[in-house]
């Protein structure tokens, strides 16, 4: 078969997701490798595309290479739908493809996120597409991208245990927040993009498939359904989530999300919210039904 | 003291290292006889002319020579700074001794740097990570040894430190705030901290101050009598090289000359450049 027979229709003057298809053929069989090598970092040859390297453009490309007339999309911004980036990505795809968007992560079969992943558990069916900046766990610790090849290749890890240790002798604690190391399938060292430790467990033995884009830095990376992803950590000083213990979402009163800290200037006041919005929405709605059932009854609308 | 036979725990066989495009004749054309290290017909320099040692468990052996007649290439080549050109070198408590370790992949000569080999070398600045505190330094070491307790790093760490006479309220500190005597002790500590069975050391006394070189020395032989490592030490001094070796080599232009006991080689050395040497001895 052809690469011409398989061109869907265009859209918007564009080829069908934008690139083209000997370009979405790279960057597929990348992701095929990434997923054959959990925590691998793949190059790949990362296109010129209308938003600038830095945007979300790794994560961008393997979404519009994997989209097909199908699927559904969602994009979301450090947890939120309608953050300017999120709509703007979403409104590129949706434009020069034609599929359907979502709000809600139960629906999406293909979600392109930065710095979150949902709280609603995935399924196998859904693919979770991250936007990385820095792909490499061990740029903290080596600027050379040729030695910290080397040394993911002879699994040459103890510099980034030092650092950890280091840590722990400065701070009494671990002080890396986002972009919390982990160890995939007990080989790489990988960052998981700039994901807050709350949603570092979540990779563990997770039922989808999590691809990480890093564009500017031209790496393509994947954790596979099932496979083990363990945080890095001491037997002695074991990793810790974010504490909201005592806290709770203004809106929807959820005690098992990671929230957002909105202080208010004139008021002074402090209040705290869903990271999610899609999440704090689904539990509104259930909310307000809940609650219409109640005054109205069953079956009696 | 004798080393038995059957307690081999290091043998190489003519290892060679080259640094140029070399020859068939680079060889040949250099060496102790032809007095020269740099080949007539290619350029390149031979550091290390076919060189082979044995060294028994719990042995020191010396390699003493001028400078530049590749005794520190001879130790970089086996801790695989540097990689040999040929030769074999097998390591009793690696593979029952039958691998080569000189041909093993780069993961493996990792392991082999992290669980069997200590090496010190003339410079901390080598040896050391000079933005890691020296506890960290040690802690790589032990991190690299699959250690995952931080409790336990540190108290290994510290014990190191007071066995090689660091004071320990000091450990997290940066090296770079000691002095060139205390930051060699450092880096012995660190050489020592996963235990193992062999330990390089590279002109480690070169440098500091004969009062500082005294205690290093008295460090290194009592570590040798309480944990029985065996040591290839290499120095171009004999001073070093009498106070704590057993059996010595003696190396010139890239190969050995003269090999025996210690004591046999001071006192009656054969080869003429030994006699040079010794004579020359102050």
């Amino acid at each position: 078969m052809a690469i011409k027979d398989l061109i869907p229709q265009k859209q918007a003057g564009y080829n069908f997701a934008f690139l083209d298809e000997h370009t979405k053929r790279e960057v597929r069989r990348k992701i095929l490798k990434a997923v054959a090598i959990p925590g691998y970092q793949v190059p790949f040859a990362s296109r010129e595309l209308p938003i600038a390297r830095g945007w979300g453009t790794g994560g961008l490309q393997i979404t519009l290479s994997l989209v097909g007339p199908d699927d559904v999309l969602k994009v979301i911004d450090q947890g939120c739908d309608d953050s300017v980036n999120a709509v703007s990505l979403r409104q590129l795809v949706a434009m020069t493809t034609g599929i359907k968007t979502t709000f809600e992560t139960g629906r999406a079969t293909v979600i392109q996120t930065r710095h979150r992943i949902p709280e609603e558990p995935l399924t196998e069916k859904q693919i979770l597409v991250l936007q990385v900046p820095y792909p490499d766990s061990l740029r903290l610790i080596e600027p050379s991208e040729q030695k910290t090849r080397q040394m993911h290749a002879e699994q040459d890890y103890s510099r980034m245990w030092v650092y950890l240790y280091e840590d722990i002798v400065n701070w009494g604690e671990i002080t890396i927040g986002a972009r919390y190391p982990v160890l995939v399938h007990g080989r790489y060292i990988m960052d998981p993009s700039p994901i807050p430790r709350w949603d570092v467990p979540k990779l563990n033995m997770a039922q989808n498939l999590y691809l990480f884009g890093a564009g500017r830095e031209k790496r393509i990376y994947a954790v596979g359904p099932y496979t083990q992803v363990v945080p890095l950590e001491f037997s002695d000083r074991p990793f810790q989530v974010e504490d909201f213990s005592g806290k709770t979402c203004f809106y929807c009163g959820s005690k098992d999300s990671f929230l957002d800290e909105i202080f208010n200037s004139k008021t002074g006041q402090k209040i705290y919210a869903c990271s999610d919005t899609a999440f704090c929405a689904q539990r509104l709605k259930i909310q307000s039904a809940v609650r219409e059932e109640k005054i109205v009854g069953p079956g009696k609308k | 003291m004798v080393p038995e036979k059957n307690n081999l725990l290091l043998e190489v066989k003519e290892l060679v290292k080259v640094y140029g495009s070399q020859c068939s004749y680079c060889l040949k054309l250099t060496g102790a006889q032809a007095e020269r290290q740099l080949c007539p017909e290619c350029g390149s320099v031979v550091a290390c002319n076919r060189i082979s040692l044995k060294l028994h468990a719990g042995e020191i052996l010396g390699v003493v020579g001028e400078s530049g007649s590749g005794k520190s290439t001879l130790v970089r080549c086996l801790y695989f700074d540097e990689e040999a050109t040929g030769g074999e070198a097998y390591l009793a408590c690696y593979g029952e001794g039958k691998i080569n370790i000189l041909q093993e992949n780069a993961q493996r000569k990792r392991y082999l740097c992290n669980y069997l080999l200590g090496i010190v070398y003339q410079n901390p600045q080598l040896g050391l990570n000079f933005n890691f505190s020296c506890g960290g330094n040690i802690a790589e070491k032990l991190l690299a040894a699959g250690v995952r307790s931080v409790d336990q790093v540190r108290q290994s760490a510290a014990r190191l430190l007071v066995k090689t006479e660091v004071p320990v309220e000091r450990m997290d500190e940066l090296p770079g705030n000691f002095s060139g005597g205390m930051q060699q002790r450092v880096q012995i500590a660190k050489a020592l901290a996963h235990n193992p069975p062999l330990l390089l050391l590279d002109e480690i006394t070169t440098g500091l101050d004969v009062s500082v070189q005294a205690r290093v020395l008295d460090l290194i032989r009592q570590l040798q009598h309480q944990m029985g490592i065996a040591m290839l030490v290499i120095s171009h001094d004999l001073g070093v090289i009498r106070l704590l070796t057993d059996r010595t080599l003696v190396m010139k232009n890239g190969q050995v000359v003269e090999s025996g006991l210690t004591d046999q080689i001071l006192e009656d050395p054969q080869h003429p450049y030994t006699q040079l040497l010794v004579n020359s001895l102050l």
